[in-house]
């Protein structure tokens, strides 16, 4: 059964109801409380996000400081329910300017209300789409569009545009200017032995699309993946361009994006939403080229010293470079002092997380930095347990960069108006878990 | 922009009520609006504004969309308790299903639907009618939505009104929203009915096959699901279904993508060409993989149903082994599903990686983590012959690193894989000793002393090991003690010198005469009789060969497999366990019992997190595979079945066995409390029950008097649970004649006496037209059992131990007869008093129940009878010693029943 949910709790974390919203009869108003004795309070919490408690199911997430929760009885889709947090997450995050929490969800829980009745029936998950809901659900009650005289009618066919194919995009939309910009975003994450063995590495990119576009354009947007250039010079019956292609794992897009053209042409085309969004996620495990490489040597010298020191090296282009390089080295818990020579940014030791931190603001491309450091143990005598080193763990941004080689090599823009438009184009290129094993 | 509604939470004074009332029927605009703003907050934080119904209901004809749409949220909440007023509010309803807004005429219909009073409900009908035909599609979807609440409500209205049909022409609407909701409907009505009414037919199934590429991300998850139950005719039809399914795979949202893959799965059984099925395989592989890099929820979801993927499909993911590896940082329930998997696609390809990391894994912080990650190492030997060694090797290391836990995980393993492979790694008994101090977990303990017992002949002291355990025989735990008994035997049977002739007395005597647990007991004895018997005999039974095991562990079987695929995205699918053992359906419309059915094995986490331990462990339903590999030498039934069988024959079954019981609540008969004699002709009757966790009086107030009685108000006095009102009461004016009944909800620790805990509830009622009335009611003390008082087994044991034995207090019941055990369980359960488990003590049974006032004080409760005969004995053991009496009132009215 599609249902996702049965009643929807948002609580803080001392399990105060901030808000509820009840959405089938099968769940008793109570169930929070359920939630409260059996996970809140208990080791529980955290262990797992679907747990069964009587005849109910609590599926919950925690997002800044609350908690939601989300109580079925029946075979619901969990699938379901954990998308449709995410999304309303991010809708209401669209209506109060960015901030989700506890403050937030007080200030504002007539509007929350409002939505939660609006984006599901019944434990149907309805139109979530921020664009459309904003069309008739505004912040302000007295800005509503049916306000009591007569004559002002609502935004003329909020409903159809709810309803409609284009559920995402509203019509008449006129810019001075119509603009796109194109964000590629990457995170390289990286598993790497102590030993220098790449043990696990991909890429997971997505592409953010802001536009500011008339009407209703048509949109083609082309890559230089392997597969896309395949079909385009089967199509136009001529070979291939020679040049750099990559392999795509998998992509996946934005529900405004043709899924059966892709399907069969692999292009990739869509009438776009209004401002911000995500247009597509895709994986990259073949051919990535890590923008970084790090060598650690790390000896424990007796019971109470240890010598670390860990190489960094650029691998991206000399003209390039990175920014907020930060290095964490994990240390023993029982760290008593720290010496370290850095050949540049700035290292400290920070006793919360057990690690130095070794930050480089600027990492210019093709160079190398290293960090030398000594670290002197609070000499226990019970411990005989060695120590379980954690990785070493690597964040970083680098510009004008990716680590997938993925290339726009056109975005077509048709209306029918056909006016033109400038496209900007951005690169980035920054660590997901990006982790050395030492 | 924000706005600043946080200041309708911050009115708590005293008298807010009658504040809210009076700015409620304000002149002004405004402050109406903003006085149902506060109501709402208070409804929020869980105050009972319920009393103001019909100020808020007067509120309702407004203009302002902001104001009706709380006043409508209010009505949700509040009708059910007040149906007689939610009458008033049906007018706006009508009218405001036919408004010229559409999105009015849809909140209407979308409001009144979820308003589960008959009244209300016999009124929706020809709104709703006319919004299934409305213009706007935002009506007709929301409208579509609506027949399957109402037939939740009331299932024979929407078959006579015709609205079925309606629901089934909206699958031919223009537009992809109504008809995704009009498919999630149908689909929810089927799922609840026995007869076929939404049948899926090619043609329906072409058509809506197209719909999905205009739908919302949604409604593609509402129709794939529905879809997922359509049978194809034959492989030419599923190839094509699947064809058109396979976009929806790139898409972003993971429901999405999960109920392609459900379909594309279900629909590959009947494809027969190998190449289509490994080409699909190819295509699901990267969107499954895709899935986690969701937030980590989600992922793991997407692993709970990858585990079952793979085991229909093994090479859908063989190649993609790292990405399961785990992340330093992943959510501990995250880690244990990527092992999970992990061990599921280990090959001798790929198995030297694998082994890494689980070394890597097997100095983690995380405890729990760790030991699955050494049990993975050993699940590995036994699945890859040709990897054993290395994974040994791996075990041998770790043992070496003398971490306690990780020592004890690593020889329970070592044990299993001496079963799969017999006479192969032996030599390395003498490393495995070196760390026989250290042990102190039963399961490792016990494992250990299998290993002993079955090479005894290999092992030069291997008497000296075993006697250094017996000194403490008595204090081991059931589990060792069983390992204890039988590697003592196999001792004497490999070595029948003095040593063990000695040792073998010891364990005899101890296991029979000294010991309670008739598990070991039984045991004992058989081979006690077996080799006084025949010491031949007793050779063939206990040193049998054994058959060789596999690592079938969280191993599902096909059938429930195929059930489990068939629910993929769903939570079916993350339990591992098929929906109706979690779900109490109720088919059709039938009345509805919010009942707290627990259900048997509910406990869920992690794959193993039940592993069976021990022979006391009640069958775990349908959860786990027998775990042969663990529990073999543990429980020498599973080695060999005979000692099974004859204690079947001996008719000693005493394990626990947990049985299900349903709950029903019953209508509580009224007693009089004020006969109409003394009442001057007003004759009231009232009940305390309990009904959905909330304790009620039920009033019965009959006029016998020559006039109108109105103004009804009650009090009660002090006592022992601070029993008092939740509001007001709620009595209509009596004309002579007439009665009344009302339920008024209750509080409890309000106004509480001091003194030894008493039954005694003194109510007072008075009216505009008579004097004040007092009397005296007795509750029972089951009314305030709490609904969530079922206790684990194992904590159950817990509590009973850690109560002082002076806190156990017993009574007779000479005159009960427990007829039948189940209608009283059944009747137990009603009155949140849970079943835990039973046993049969000589020809008495005994059963154990829990059940827990307010504030968590647990009552833990023995009865012992025989089925049909006069006598009960009640003990129970409480932290409240002194609210026995109380406890015993109530039981015994229960079972009389």
């Amino acid at each position: 059964m599609p249902v996702a949910a049965s009643a929807i709790y948002f609580l803080n974390l001392r399990g105060d109801v901030l808000i509820n919203r009840l959405y089938r009869d099968d769940v008793g108003g109570n169930m929070v409380d359920a939630f409260r004795t059996h996970i809140m309070q208990t080791k529980e919490l955290g262990t797992c996000p679907v747990r069964q408690i009587g005849g109910c199911s609590f599926f919950y997430m925690r997002i800044s400081n609350v908690y939601i929760v989300i109580v079925v009885s029946n075979n619901a889709n969990v699938a379901c329910a954990f998308k449709f947090v995410v999304e309303a997450v991010a809708l209401f995050r669209s209506y109060f300017g960015g901030a989700f929490d506890e403050d937030a969800i007080r200030n504002n829980f007539v509007l929350i209300y409002e939505l939660l009745d609006e984006i599901m029936d019944f434990g149907y998950p309805q139109n979530l789409s921020p664009e459309i809901l904003k069309l008739y659900i505004t912040q302000e009650g007295v800005r509503s569009p049916f306000s009591s005289k007569p004559s002002d009618r609502p935004v003329p066919n909020a409903t159809l545009q709810v309803t409609g194919a284009v559920g995402w995009r509203r019509e008449g939309l006129v810019y001075k200017k119509n603009e796109v910009f194109l964000d590629i975003v990457e995170s390289v994450n990286l598993l790497m032995s102590s030993k220098g063995s790449v043990l696990r590495c991909d890429v997971t990119g997505k592409i953010l699309m802001k536009c500011f576009l008339s009407g209703m354009p048509d949109l083609k947007l082309g890559l230089n993946d392997k597969i896309g250039l395949e079909k385009e010079a089967q199509l136009k019956s001529r070979p291939a361009k020679s040049g750099k292609s990559i392999e795509l794992d998998d992509v996946t897009f934005h529900q405004c994006v043709n899924l059966t053209r892709f399907n069969s042409e692999k292009t990739v085309s869509f009438v776009p939403p209004d401002g911000e969004f995500e247009l597509m996620k895709y994986r990259i495990t073949e051919g990535v080229n890590l923008p970084f490489k790090v060598l650690p040597t790390i000896k424990e010298l007796g019971r109470s010293r240890i010598e670390v020191n860990v190489k960094v090296k650029s691998v991206f282009g000399a003209k390039m470079f990175a920014l907020g390089v930060v290095v964490k080295i994990p240390v023993p818990k029982q760290t008593a002092k720290t010496n370290f020579t850095v050949t540049s940014g700035r290292a400290k030791y920070n006793a919360s997380i057990d690690s130095l931190v070794w930050k480089i603001r600027k990492f210019p491309g093709q160079t190398e930095s290293t960090l030398s450091a000594e670290v002197e143990l609070i000499s226990t005598t019970t411990e005989k347990k060695s120590w379980t080193r954690p990785p070493i763990q690597m964040e970083f941004q680098v510009p004008m960069f990716t680590a997938s080689g993925l290339r726009v090599r056109f975005l077509k823009v048709w209306e029918k108006s056909g006016y033109n438009t400038v496209e900007w184009v951005r690169y980035i290129t920054k660590a997901g878990s990006y982790e050395i094993r030492c | 922009m924000s706005r600043n509604d946080s200041k309708y939470f911050s009115t708590t004074k005293k008298g807010e009520i009658p504040e809210l009332k009076e700015e409620l029927n304000s002149q002004y605009k405004d402050k109406r609006k903003d006085a149902v703003k506060k109501v709402i907050a208070a409804m929020t934080v869980g105050k009972d504004v319920s009393s103001l119904f019909t100020d808020v209901v007067n509120c309702m004809q407004t203009e302002n969309l902001e104001l009706k749409k709380l006043v409508y949220l209010y009505l949700i909440n509040y009708a059910k308790s007040q149906p007689d007023l939610a009458i008033l509010a049906v007018n706006t309803f009508v009218k405001d299903s036919q408004d010229p807004n559409p999105l009015i005429r849809a909140l209407a219909v979308r409001t009144m639907g979820c308003i589960r009073v008959d009244k209300i409900t016999e009124y929706l009908c020809d709104p709703l009618q006319r919004c299934l035909k409305d213009d706007d599609p935002y009506v007709r979807k929301t409208a579509a939505i609506c027949v399957a609440k109402l037939y939740d409500i009331n299932a024979e209205l929407v078959e006579d009104r015709g609205f079925l049909e309606s629901l089934k022409d909206l699958i031919s609407d223009n537009n992809p929203m109504v008809v995704a909701n009009a498919v999630a409907a149908l689909a929810e009505i089927q799922e609840n009915n026995s007869r076929p009414i939404f049948e899926i037919s090619s043609h329906t199934l072409s058509k809506l096959l197209t719909a999905l590429n205009e739908c919302t991300e949604w409604g593609q998850v509402f129709i794939l699901d529905a879809l997922s139950r359509y049978k194809a005719a034959d492989a030419r039809e599923a190839e094509n279904i699947v064809e058109r399914v396979t976009p929806r795979l790139q898409h972003a949202n993971c429901a999405v993508v999960l109920s392609a893959v459900k379909m594309i799965l279900l629909q590959m059984e009947l494809i027969t060409s190998t190449d289509v099925v490994r080409n699909l395989c190819k295509k699901m592989a990267p969107p499954l993989v895709t899935l986690l890099s969701a937030e980590p929820e989600i992922q793991y979801v997407a692993l709970r149903n990858i585990n079952l993927i793979v085991q229909r499909r093994p090479t859908i993911l063989a190649h993609e082994i790292k990405v399961f590896f785990c992340k330093y940082n992943d959510p501990i329930y995250v880690k244990m599903e990527k092992l999970e998997i992990m061990i599921k696609l280990a090959s001798d390809r790929n198995i030297d990686q694998v082994l890494l990391e689980f070394k890597e894994y097997a100095t983690e912080v995380d405890v729990d983590f760790v030991r699955k990650a050494v049990r993975a190492i050993g699940r590995c030997a036994i699945k890859l012959e040709r990897a054993a060694e290395r994974c040994i090797s791996v075990l041998l290391e770790l043992i070496k690193i003398k971490v306690n836990y990780v020592v004890q995980e690593a020889i329970i393993v070592i044990k299993d894989i001496f079963r799969r492979y017999p006479n192969t790694y032996e030599s390395i008994i003498a490393t495995l000793c070196e760390s026989l101090d250290t042990l102190d977990e039963p399961e490792a303990k016990a494992s250990m002393i299998w290993i002993i017992g079955e090479y005894a002949e290999r092992i030069d002291n291997a008497d000296e090991l075993l006697e250094s355990f017996l000194e403490s025989f008595p204090e081991e735990p059931a589990q060792v003690q069983l390992q204890l008994l039988t590697a003592t035997v196999k001792l004497f049977l490999k070595k029948p010198t003095e040593g063990p002739q000695q040792m073998i007395q010891v364990v005899l005597n101890n296991a029979t005469v000294e010991t309670d647990n008739p598990d070991l007991r039984d045991r004992a004895y058989i081979y006690w009789r077996l080799l006084s018997t025949d010491p031949e005999a007793a050779k063939d039974v206990v040193l049998a060969e054994k058959p060789v095991i596999t690592d079938d562990s969280n191993q599902l079987e096909p059938s429930l497999l195929d059930e489990l695929l068939a629910n993929i995205a769903t939570l079916s699918s993350v339990y591992h366990k098929p929906p109706d053992v979690f779900v109490t359906r109720v088919l059709s419309s039938a009345q509805r019992t919010e009942d707290e059915d627990y259900v048997e094995g509910s406990e869920t986490g992690f794959s193993d997190a039940n592993p069976a331990n021990g022979p006391a462990s009640p069958p775990t339903g349908r959860q786990l595979a027998p775990a042969s590999a663990t529990g073999a030498p543990a429980t020498p039934p599973s080695v060999a079945p005979l000692p099974d069988l004859l204690g079947d024959l001996m008719g000693m079954d005493n394990s626990i066995v947990p049985v299900d019981q349903p709950a029903t609540p019953s209508g509580p008969p009224l007693h009089i409390l004020l006969p109409a004699s003394t009442g001057q002709g007003l004759q009231i009757s009232a009940q305390l029950t309990r009904q959905d966790g909330q304790i009620f009086y039920s009033l019965l107030f009959e006029n016998n008097s020559q006039v109108t009685l109105d103004g009804f108000m009650i009090q009660f006095n002090k006592n022992t649970f601070g029993l008092a009102a939740a509001g007001p009461l709620q009595v209509p004016q009596l004309q002579p004649g007439t009665s009344a009944r009302t339920h008024l909800p209750m509080v409890t620790f309000q106004n509480m006496s001091q003194g030894p805990p008493s039954s005694l509830l003194q109510v007072a009622v008075k009216n505009n037209q008579q004097p004040v009335w007092y009397f005296n009611d007795k509750f029972s003390l089951h009314v305030f059992f709490t609904e969530d008082g079922r206790m684990e087994r194992s904590s159950f044991l817990e509590t009973w131990r850690s109560l002082p034995d002076s806190n156990e207090v017993s009574k007779d019941f000479p005159a009960i007869v427990i007829g039948s055990a189940d209608a009283t369980l059944e009747r137990l359960a009603a009155s949140n008093m849970f079943f835990i488990a039973k046993r049969k003590n000589a020809n008495q049974d005994v059963f154990y129940f829990s059940s827990k006032l307010p504030k968590g004080v647990p009552f833990l409760i023995e009865l012992t009878t025989v089925i049909g005969n006069p006598g009960v004995k009640c003990a129970i053991k409480s932290p409240s010693p002194e609210m026995s009496s109380l406890f015993f009132e109530a039981i015994e009215t229960l079972l009389m029943g």
